[in-house]
């Protein structure tokens, strides 16, 4: 399944945080619910947030900023997190992520041009008895050589 | 009577392709009007042979595996539904010698039965620990958990009865579980598995937590990274609610218990307790300074018990069949079982519940059939990425947490990675200090910027520049980490460095320019991947 669709909406998004903010440590719920809404946190859900949980812009703004998971921007239509940890390692990674890379003309962490894919390391999927692993959409898939990376890609520029 | 095929659906087995053959399966039932039901259930930890797909019979469980989409047809053409030969038939799956060598207790269901029927697990002993619990006074329950021995499993190896002990005879209006399931080291998939595979296990074991030592509310922590185990834990803990063992009075006892399930946000360093702890408040993850301690200061300011997933998941099994029972597991202080993951770049990668005392040869080899590649080892990493790398002449050590330490290593959290002979240690020690910089909270000073200039002193090192002066200092900064650093992820990291450097010196001094590269290749694409 393709990201969602990302266009910024201040209501949606209040009624997001209502239906969370009563929870105690309400914070990264509430941020994953609105990643989940519009794929990315736009600035503008700083101030909401702030407000609904009595906290200072800066709080919501370092909590955003300090975990990896959460993006200020919209990621392409499709996220291939490949892992880069040890076992992945041992089962030669780092030639399928090299691979990747020059395939799509990004380095791990960017989007390419025309926003079709966003690359991402991850450190471990649980996978390691599978290695090289990585996830395509949510979706897992283990012993990825350059050659399976490759199908999985075409896979999705079909699909568009 | 309807045939029931088992086909998994952990995470593991998606991965191999396991959705593409439950179609494949459901389309042929339907085609042929068969009288099947499909079971989804967890994985028996048997990884190379994933897709496993049970069929059952007079004769009990038939295995099949590895299975692909295609070969289906030819599975239901050869009568597999009646446990009938095929090439990829394996017999009955009790008698695979890697799960017959096994001895499992916190495993005892997993990848037997559907994870999310509650009948299921009353009828494989389920809820028997709790009810067993009930009938006890809360330092009664305490104790018991003291006599089994049982240490925590998320890497330290603390006594669970002794903080469980703390958090008891600490007052306050409200207590707490957390179940620590951020499983963040390479190499590791215990928690994951028993989330997927068993997830009443862990409510049953956190249950009995809260009433030991009074708490009525718990969360289990669960890295974003495994959106699966989330899904199957949310949908277990409403069961549970609506079948009244969780909620204002489980299991007609008068007590309550409320848990809820929280995604971390990518972030290695929520794995530490006091780090996790700031995360569910909704904080950035950083280490809190000890003392306090969680358990007298913990979650919102309150005692907390704070415990790996399969720490919490064992506790059933221990008062159910008794503290004996599972202290006659194990070696010298390290009692029960270790659920030992085998990975990396290993023929027979999975899961190995085994009384602790098992050698890592024996693990590496009598279990995992050796490297993956057929090329020849060179080195293991064990205890994930905080672990340190061990030679062929250290393999004899017993899997023990004394013994261990006194090699200079670390059991962890029972993940082994093995790597063939084409791994570069310089390469390993460069990554674990690059990691350590990467996964940084930031606090303190050598772990947050020594991490990062131990990055370029081995980089100098590899490439032959000033190599005696650059040696000493990464010793320095080795030094520097292990005694200027709040937390386990600074204060290790010299573990995997050092032990690169003592075990494998030749690594580090190849004259520049480097041999050509010696990046492992991937492995050949195999016909379990149905994709293809
Ligand atoms: C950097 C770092 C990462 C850790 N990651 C984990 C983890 O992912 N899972 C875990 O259970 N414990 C982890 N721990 C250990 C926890 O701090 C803590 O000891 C554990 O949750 C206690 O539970 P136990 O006694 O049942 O093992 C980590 C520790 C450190 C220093
Ligand atoms: S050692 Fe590193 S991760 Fe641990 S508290 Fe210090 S800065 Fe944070």
């Amino acid at each position: 399944m393709p990201q969602k669709g990302s266009t910024w909406n201040a209501d949606r998004a209040i009624l997001r945080i209502r239906e969370l903010e009563h929870l105690p440590g309400a914070l990264l719920p509430i941020l994953h619910a609105l990643q989940e809404e519009f794929g990315y946190i736009d600035k503008a859900a700083i101030p909401l947030i702030a407000d609904a949980l009595n906290i200072s812009h800066a709080e919501v703004h370092g909590v955003i900023s300090f975990y990896r998971d959460f993006r200020d921007t919209p990621s392409g239509r499709h996220v291939l997190k490949m892992c880069r940890a040890e076992s992945c390692q041992s089962m030669g990674c780092d030639a399928t992520i090299q691979h990747v890379e020059g395939r799509l003309g990004v380095k791990l962490g960017e989007t390419t041009a025309d926003a079709s894919f966003t690359v991402e390391a991850v450190y471990c999927l649980g996978l390691c008895a599978l290695s090289p692993a990585v996830m395509l959409d949510g979706k897992p898939y283990g012993r990825v050589s350059s050659e399976i990376a490759d199908f999985l890609i075409d896979g999705m520029q079909r699909q568009k | 009577m309807s045939t029931k095929v088992y086909i998994p659906c952990d995470t593991g087995a998606l991965a191999a392709g396991a959705d593409a053959v439950a179609r494949a399966v459901a389309d042929l039932v339907t085609a042929h009007r068969l009288d099947v039901s499909v079971v989804r259930n967890g994985s028996r930890g048997m990884f190379w042979l994933e897709p496993l797909v049970e069929v059952e019979t007079p004769r009990g469980r038939i295995a099949y595996g590895p299975v692909t989409a295609n070969a289906v047809a030819s599975l239901f053409d050869a009568g597999f539904l009646d446990g009938k030969p095929h090439s990829r038939c394996l017999g009955p799956t009790e008698d695979i010698p890697y799960l017959k060598r096994q001895e499992r207790l916190t495993f005892a269901r997993c990848g037997i039965v559907d994870p999310l029927s509650l009948s299921d697990y009353m009828s494989h002993g389920g809820y028997r620990g709790l009810d067993r619990a009930l009938s006890l006074k809360p330092e009664a329950i305490v104790e018991e958990v003291a006599n089994s021995g049982l240490r925590g499993r998320g890497g330290a190896g603390f006594p669970t009865g002794i903080k469980w002990r703390t958090v008891l005879n600490a007052a306050a209006d409200q207590k707490y579980i957390v179940c620590n399931a951020d499983e963040g080291d390479s190499g590791t998939y215990a928690d994951r598995m028993i989330m997927e595979g068993d997830p009443f296990v862990l409510i049953e074991g956190m249950t009995i937590a809260g009433i030991a030592v009074g708490a009525t509310s718990g969360y289990i922590y669960v890295r974003s990274e495994y959106p699966h185990a989330f899904g199957t834990l949310q949908r277990a803990i409403s069961i549970a609610q609506e079948s009244g063992y969780l909620g204002p009075n489980v299991a007609d006892s008068g007590r309550s218990f409320h848990l809820d399930v929280r995604l971390g946000a990518g972030a290695y360093i929520c794995g530490e307790e006091t780090a996790l702890l700031e995360s569910l408040e909704g904080k950035r993850g950083q280490i809190r300074f000890k003392p306090p301690l969680p358990a007298i200061q913990g979650l919102f300011g309150k005692p907390t018990v704070v415990n790996n997933v399969i720490s919490l998941a064992t506790v059933p099994i221990i008062l159910d069949a008794g503290a004996e029972y599972y202290r006659k597991f194990g070696m010298g202080r390290s009692r029960g079982t270790l659920t030992i993951q085998l990975s990396g770049n290993i023929k027979h990668g999975g899961l190995v519940e085994k009384a602790f005392g098992l050698t890592l040869r024996e693990a590496i080899y009598d279990f995992g059939g050796g490297t993956a590649s057929g090329r020849p080892f060179r080195a293991v990493q064990v205890g994930g990425p905080l672990g340190a790398y061990f030679p062929d002449s250290l393999l004899d050590t017993p899997l023990d947490y004394e013994i261990f330490a006194a090699k200079k290593g670390l059991l962890g959290h029972g993940g082994i990675v093995v790597f063939d002979d084409t791994v570069d240690l310089a390469k390993q020690a460069r990554f674990a200090m690059e990691f350590c910089a990467h996964e940084s909270c930031g606090k303190c000073t050598p772990c947050r910027i020594g991490s990062t200039r131990g990055v370029e002193v081995l980089d100098r090192i590899i490439a032959n520049q000033d190599r005696a002066k650059n040696l000493a200092l990464l010793d320095d900064l080795c030094e520097l980490l292990l005694d200027g650093s709040l937390c386990g992820l600074g204060g290790l990291t010299p573990l995997p460095v050092l032990s690169a450097l003592r075990h494998f010196p030749e690594d580090f001094s190849k004259l520049a320019p480097p041999q050509p590269a010696r990046t492992p290749l991937p492995p050949e694409a195999t016909e379990t991947q149905p994709w293809r």
